[in-house]
C-alpha cells in the first residue's frame, strides 16, 4: 500500500521526544501520592465534551471523583502582548477572538472603556447606542444557544443542538447582512460603528423575533423540561451564594445561585437604564438553588428577556432613532485615541459574565501600556475544583457543561 | 422514458427502478449485474465517500465546524459523521489556533490515526499563525509545521461552504491516488 | 464612603496614599501591609467587599525597575469599587497572597505569575496556568526575548 505523503512533508521542523508532554504540562499529582484504590484519569485536550481545549486531571476510585485539577492554556494566544504593542482601534479583532460565540459583547465592553477614558462615552448619537445594545443582544441570545445546544449535547441529547444550529443561523445571517462576517465582526469600533445597519435590517429582527417565540418554548419543552434531563442536572454541582460570590463568580453563575445581580441593571451603562427587562435568578424549582438546572434556567430565561430587549431597540430605531441620509456611524470616531495618562477599569456583562478590560496608558501613544482582561469564563472555571469534589464522573461532565466556557476566553 | 436509442447509450437508473423488464444494465453488460472498473477507482470512491473527520475544534473555527456538521450545511450528506476518537477517523480538520502546548498533543494525535489519512487545515490560524503571527509568542504559525497538510482553507473562520469546497478538494485529491504508485 | 475606606485603611498602613487619575478609587499601599489591609476590607461590615475580581500585574520596564500589582474589589451590597494598588522592586518581586481571604485570587495570582514572573508567597499551588511548564521567561514584561525554538518549532514567524 503506497504510503500518504504531501507537498508539506519537508516543512515539518517538530522533533518528538519521549518526555515531551510530561515536561510541557505536567500533572500535578503524582502515583505515588494517591491512596491503593484511586487512579489519575485524564479527561485530555480533545474530547467531546470538553468544550474546546481543556484538560482534566481527574483523581477517582473508578467513578466517585476526589479532585478534579484544570489544565488550561492550550489556546492562549497572547491578546495581552498584542494589545501592548497595537493601537486601540485595532486590537477589537483581538478582543472579537476571544469569546468567539459572543464578540459583539466583547467589543461593546472595549469600545465603551475606551470611549470613556477618552471622555467622548456622552457624545454618541443615540442611533449608535441602540444599535450597539441590538447586535449585543442578538448575540447574546446565539451565546446562550450555543451553551444550551452543546449542554443538551454532553447530556446525550442530540435534538436540542440541531435545532438550535437551525436557529442561530438566522441570527448569523442578520449579522452578516449587517457587518459582513458570521462570526468575528470588528462592528463596534471606538466612538461608533462601522457601518449602519442595512435598510430592511429592523424589520427581519420583527419577523425573527416572532419566529423564534414558539421555538424557544418547544426547546423548553424539550430539554429544560425533559424528565432525563431534571434528573441528570437537578441537585448536581450545588453552587452555594457565599461560596460563588468568594470566588468571584458571574453572569449566570452567580444568578443562578439565586443573586439578583446584573451589570446591565448596575451599572446601567449605555442605553440599558431606558430599556424595561428583568434580571432572572434560580429559585431552586426543580432541585436546590444554585444547581445545575438553576443555570441552565436562568439561561433560557435571559434568551426570552434578551428578545424583549431587541423588540424595544427595533421599535426605537424604527421611531425616534430613524435611520435618516446624514446619519453617519462613523461620525465620532476620533482620528487618533490617545487617552491622557491613566488607569482604568471597564466592566460590562457578557453573556458569560462579567468581562473587565484594565487599561493603562501613558498618555504619550495611541498604544495602550498594559491592557488586561478580567476574563469571565476563567474565573467561573475555577470553581469548578469546589464544585466537584465527591461527584460522578458523568455528573463532572455536567458541571462542566452548565458552566459555560469558552477556552478563547479562559486563555485569552 | 421508454426511448430506445437512449437506453443503447446512456442506461436510465430511474428507469430499471420503474420497469424492471427495461433494465438497461442487463442489455449493456449481460444478465450478471457487473459493473466493470479499476480497483483503484473503487478503492478511491469508497473512501471519500466516508470519510470520517475527528472532532479537533480548537477555537473559533470549531464553531463553523459545528455549524457544517449539523443542521445548517450537513457534512453526513457527504458520509462524514464525527468521531471522536483518533483510532476511527480518516480525516483531522485542523480548526483553530495551535499553540506551543497544544503542538504535542496534535502530533500525538496525528500519529495514533490509521492510514489512510488526511489533514485539512481550516482557518488561517493554522495555515499560517493567521492574526497572532506577529506578536504570537505561543503559537505555532501554521500547523504544517508539525504534521503534514493535505488541504488549506483559508478563512476567518471560513465558512462552512468554504470549508465544505476544502472537503471537495480533498475528494478529488483521494481520486487521484493509487495502490501502486506512488502519490507525491 | 471612600472617605470612611480610606481612614479605614490609614489605620493600618499610614503611607497609604491616593492614586491620581485612576478610575475606580485607587489606593496605593506598601506590600508587607496588603494581607491584613485585604483582610480588614474584607471582613469590616462597613466595608465589606466580597469580590476580588482582578488581579493585574504591570511591569514598569528595567529603566524605571517596579513592578505594579494591582487587586480589584467590589462589593456588592455597597455597589461599591476599590482597587489596591502594590508596588514591587523589579529585580526580586514578591508580595503575600490573598487567596486565605478570596477564594479567586487562587487562580488569577497564578496568571499573574506566570505572565510576569511576581512570586506569591503562601500560595497553595504556584505553578504557571497558561504556558508549558518548561516555557522559559515571563512574556508580559518589557524586555521579553522570544526562544528561538520549542521542541524544534520556530517560535518566531
Amino acid at each position: 500500500m503506497a504510503l500518504h505523503s504531501t507537498v508539506t512533508q519537508g516543512k515539518i521542523q517538530y522533533r518528538f521526544r519521549e518526555d515531551n508532554l510530561a515536561l510541557s504540562e505536567p500533572n500535578k499529582f503524582k502515583a505515588g501520592d494517591l491512596r491503593l484504590e484511586e487512579m489519575i484519569i485524564n479527561l485530555g485536550p480533545q474530547h467531546p465534551s470538553t468544550h474546546g481545549v481543556l484538560r482534566l486531571e481527574v483523581i477517582s476510585d473508578g467513578e466517585v471523583i476526589r479532585q478534579v485539577v484544570p489544565h488550561i492554556g492550550y489556546l492562549h494566544r497572547c491578546f495581552e502582548k498584542h494589545a501592548e504593542n497595537l493601537p486601540y482601534n485595532q486590537i477589537i479583532p483581538f478582543v472579537d477572538r476571544m469569546d468567539y460565540v459572543a464578540s459583539m459583547n466583547s467589543e461593546h465592553a472595549f469600545a465603551m472603556g475606551v470611549e470613556r477614558m477618552m471622555g467622548i462615552s456622552g457624545s454618541l448619537p443615540k442611533r449608535v447606542e441602540f444599535v450597539r445594545v441590538l447586535v449585543a443582544e442578538l448575540n447574546r441570545i446565539s451565546s446562550h444557544l450555543i451553551a444550551i445546544g452543546t449542554y443538551g449535547l454532553d447530556i446525550g441529547a442530540f435534538t436540542p443542538m440541531f435545532w438550535i444550529m437551525r436557529d442561530r443561523e438566522h441570527i448569523l445571517r442578520m449579522l452578516e447582512w449587517a457587518s459582513g462576517a458570521r462570526l468575528l465582526y470588528n462592528y463596534i469600533w471606538v466612538g461608533g460603528l462601522f457601518y449602519d445597519l442595512p435598510v430592511g435590517f429592523e424589520e427581519k429582527c420583527r419577523e425573527f423575533i416572532s419566529y423564534f417565540e414558539p421555538h424557544v418554548r418547544e426547546l423548553e419543552q424539550l430539554l429544560i423540561g425533559n424528565k432525563i434531563f431534571i434528573d441528570r442536572t437537578a441537585n448536581v454541582g450545588v453552587l452555594p451564594l457565599d461560596l460563588a460570590i468568594n470566588c468571584g463568580a458571574s453572569g449566570p453563575m452567580l444568578r443562578g445561585s439565586g443573586l439578583r445581580f446584573d451589570l446591565r441593571k448596575v451599572d446601567a451603562y449605555s442605553v440599558y437604564p431606558e430599556l424595561d427587562f428583568e434580571v432572572p435568578i434560580g429559585e431552586g424549582k426543580m432541585g436546590t438553588t444554585g444547581d445545575c438546572w438553576d443555570r441552565t434556567w436562568v439561561r433560557i430565561c435571559e434568551i426570552r428577556e434578551s428578545m424583549k430587549i431587541v423588540g424595544q431597540c427595533v421599535e426605537k430605531l424604527l421611531g425616534e432613532h430613524k435611520r435618516t441620509r446624514e446619519f453617519d456611524p462613523q461620525a465620532a470616531v476620533p482620528k487618533k485615541i490617545r487617552p491622557k495618562a491613566q488607569d482604568f477599569y471597564v466592566r460590562a456583562e457578557n453573556p458569560k459574565g462579567e468581562l473587565g478590560f484594565f487599561f493603562r496608558s501613558d498618555g504619550k501613544s495611541d498604544i495602550p501600556f498594559r491592557c488586561k482582561v478580567r476574563s469571565c469564563c476563567f474565573v467561573n472555571l475555577s470553581i469548578l475544583e469546589e464544585l466537584s469534589k465527591g461527584v460522578l464522573i458523568a455528573d463532572l461532565v455536567a458541571i462542566l457543561g452548565s458552566i459555560d466556557i469558552v477556552l478563547g476566553e479562559v486563555d485569552r | 422514458m421508454n426511448d430506445t436509442t437512449r437506453k443503447d447509450q446512456h442506461p436510465d437508473p430511474a428507469a430499471a427502478t420503474e420497469d424492471p423488464s427495461s433494465f438497461a444494465y442487463k442489455e449493456s453488460f449481460g444478465n450478471s449485474g457487473l459493473i466493470i472498473t479499476k480497483v483503484d477507482n473503487l478503492f478511491n470512491w469508497s473512501r471519500l465517500s466516508s470519510l470520517f473527520p475527528m472532532t479537533f475544534g480548537i477555537a473559533c473555527c470549531a464553531i463553523e465546524y459545528m455549524s457544517t456538521g449539523t443542521s445548517p450545511y450537513d457534512m453526513d450528506r457527504f458520509g462524514m459523521v464525527p468521531r471522536a476518537t483518533p483510532r476511527q477517523s480518516d480525516v483531522m480538520i485542523v480548526a483553530g489556533t495551535v499553540t506551543f502546548k497544544m503542538a504535542d498533543r496534535v502530533r500525538r494525535l496525528y500519529e495514533q490515526m490509521a492510514e489512510p489519512r488526511y489533514v485539512i487545515s481550516m482557518g488561517s490560524c493554522s495555515n499560517c499563525g493567521g492574526p497572532y503571527w506577529q506578536h504570537g509568542y505561543h503559537v505555532v504559525k501554521g500547523v504544517d509545521r508539525i504534521i503534514p497538510v493535505d488541504v488549506y482553507v483559508p478563512g476567518c473562520p471560513p465558512r462552512p461552504e468554504a470549508l465544505i469546497g476544502g472537503i471537495l478538494k480533498l475528494h478529488e485529491i483521494i481520486k487521484k491516488e493509487s495502490l501502486i504508485h506512488d502519490k507525491s | 464612603m471612600m472617605e470612611q475606606l480610606l481612614s479605614l485603611i490609614r489605620n493600618i498602613d499610614t503611607s497609604a496614599e491616593v492614586v491620581a487619575d485612576a478610575a475606580p478609587f485607587t489606593v496605593s499601599i506598601a506590600p508587607k501591609s496588603l494581607a491584613s489591609v485585604a483582610g480588614a476590607l474584607h471582613a469590616d461590615p462597613a466595608a465589606y467587599f466580597d469580590q476580588l475580581t482582578c488581579v493585574t500585574g504591570v511591569d514598569n520596564g528595567p529603566e524605571a525597575n517596579t513592578m505594579e500589582v494591582i487587586y480589584h474589589l467590589y462589593s456588592i451590597p455597597f455597589n461599591a469599587s476599590l482597587a489596591l494598588k502594590v508596588i514591587l522592586n523589579r529585580e526580586n518581586p514578591e508580595v503575600e497572597s490573598l487567596c486565605s481571604v478570596w477564594k479567586s485570587a487562587n487562580w488569577l495570582e497564578r496568571e499573574t505569575f506566570d505572565m510576569l514572573g511576581i512570586r506569591f508567597l503562601n500560595h497553595p499551588d504556584l505553578r504557571r496556568i497558561l504556558r508549558p511548564a518548561d516555557w522559559e521567561g515571563f512574556p508580559l514584561r518589557k524586555d521579553y526575548k522570544e526562544m528561538d525554538t520549542y521542541r524544534e518549532v520556530k517560535v518566531k514567524y
